[in-house]
């Protein structure tokens, strides 16, 4: 039972197989977290970095979490707050960071292909927790494992992604994970957001979000990143949701027992309304418990790569 | 090709499972505070088997438990080919209970080390108990059976497998030589 790679830098070098190991291995860790005391001895005496350049709660709440119930020593380092703000370059700083001997570094960056050069130059595993607009592994296994516990199984699902396609390592992701897996999925946008060519990657695409989740059994919101307005790919906000957001009228088009899904942080009344992201159909939370048994299952399977 | 050995077949095995039922009931004087825990997968099985028996012999049933001690092994250092996890299931507390822990085969004891340690993080037991169906020797830790099945003198080089009709379609315990 092993991964083939030292390093997860995307689930486009993952095989179904492998997939479906982490998945399985994320199911048996899901009890540890409902224990009094939430915690295994697994990792003693390993140290994991969390390496992060941008901003983030979840995902690196959940790193953290993940490694210290499986006992190992846990420490993030984030970009505000290092020598990144000194001048020092990516190479430099992994190479000292390895020079103390950690066990696995865990990093996010603003740039596509960090995780990648991380993975050359230092000899244990890396894992990539997002890196620019190309893959966010972790959050992709996440989502499959939601859709699995919920759904049995992703194969045959029409799956929608409606949002910022173009900027989304999380809908990039998802599409690799999806298609391996066997859904059909559909992309949804404004024009501005969906990258020429995309089609070839196996998705449909279309530009209304009502004609993607028509009879869909997942809908997968992304969050509209506010911070790209300038970059002038919608009119405003406002525009955008007229559009674009998932309510109460609208999702009676998916099927009755349809699953909304959004990787966090949501803009509430943008992308979604509230009432569907508290509502019954909404998992975005059993997305976020899940998060921290698929990395669990992640260190535990990735570790110890002598 | 090395030799192989029918030991144990499926009478013997159920007789050996009845009297490991009395002999935890005499020794407890009945089921009060009693919990079951299996350890996969083999023990699952008959600790399974054992509670059926003994809710027969009470009129009680006792409840059971599952538990998966990979994430407690000693030898998971230093490889990435990692055993295959499984789910622990202990949906109740431990504290006070009298816990009689089950497995197929008890060997260097490792397992059962490994198995103490996690049913210690499920709260804290009264007592812990050990019922195993085949005793082979040779054991690496302080650690014996409460209530054994049969004692198997075995060398080093075999291997003893305790096959279950849940598992492998038939109940047999088969000791042969190891391929290496």
């Amino acid at each position: 039972m092993r991964l083939a790679n030292k390093d997860l830098l995307g689930i486009r070098d993952l095989t179904i197989d492998e997939i479906n190991l982490i998945l399985d291995t994320a199911e048996s860790f899901v009890e540890v977290s409902t224990r009094e005391i939430k915690k295994v001895p697994t990792l003693r005496g390993k140290t994991i970095i969390n390496l992060f350049f941008e901003a983030s709660t979840r995902t690196r709440t959940s790193f953290e979490i993940a490694g210290k119930r499986l006992s190992a020593d846990t420490l993030s380092i984030s970009s505000t707050t290092s020598s990144i703000v000194k001048g020092e370059t990516l190479i430099d700083t992994a190479r000292n960071l390895e020079a103390m001997n950690p066990d696995m570094i865990v990093i996010r960056h603003s740039a596509a292909g960090a995780p990648h050069i991380l993975a050359r130059i230092i000899k244990q595993p890396i894992i990539n927790a997002g890196d620019g607009a190309h893959e966010h592994p972790t959050q992709a296994l996440l989502d499959l494992m939601t859709i699995r516990a919920k759904k049995g199984s992703v194969s045959g699902l029409k799956v929608a992604i409606v949002g910022d396609i173009a900027h989304s390592r999380v809908a990039r992701s998802n599409i690799y994970s999806l298609i391996k897996m066997g859904a059909h999925v559909t992309v949804a946008g404004p024009a501005t957001m969906i990258p020429r060519y995309i089609d070839r990657m196996g998705v449909t695409v279309c530009y209304r979000l009502e004609e993607s989740i028509r009879d869909a059994d997942i809908i997968m919101m992304l969050r509209i990143q506010t911070e790209r307005q300038h970059e002038n790919l919608f009119p405003s906000l406002q525009e955008y949701a007229n559009y674009f957001c998932l309510n109460r009228d609208n999702i009676k088009l998916a099927k009755d027992d349809v699953l909304v899904m959004h990787p966090g942080p949501i803009n509430r009344g943008v992308e979604i309304s509230s009432d569907i992201a508290d509502g019954p159909h909404s998992v975005i939370l059993d997305q976020v418990t899940n998060g921290v048994a698929v990395r669990m299952a992640l260190l535990y399977l990735m570790m110890g790569d002598k | 090709m090395g030799y192989k050995r029918t030991v144990m077949d499926s009478e013997g095995i159920d007789r050996s499972l009845n009297r490991i039922a009395y002999e935890i009931l005499e020794e407890n004087k009945g089921v009060e505070d009693m919990i079951l825990v299996g350890i996969r997968t083999g023990g699952v099985f008959l600790a399974e088997r054992l509670q059926k028996k003994i809710t027969n012999m009470e009129g009680a049933e006792i409840p059971l438990g599952i538990l998966d001690i990979t994430l407690y092994r000693d030898d998971l250092v230093s490889t990435n080919r990692k055993p295959k996890l499984g789910k622990t299931d202990i949906p109740f507390s431990l504290d006070n209970k009298k816990v009689i822990l089950v497995d197929d085969v008890l060997f260097t004891g490792r397992t059962i080390r490994a198995a103490m340690d996690a049913l210690i993080d499920f709260g804290r037991p009264k007592l812990i108990q050990l019922a195993v169906l085949i005793d082979r020797g040779h054991r690496e830790l302080p650690i014996r059976a409460d209530f054994v099945g049969k004692d198997l003198p075995s060398s080093i080089w075999e291997s003893v497998s305790v096959n279950l009709t849940e598992k492998t379609g038939r109940d047999e315990v088969v000791i042969e030589e190891s391929e290496h």
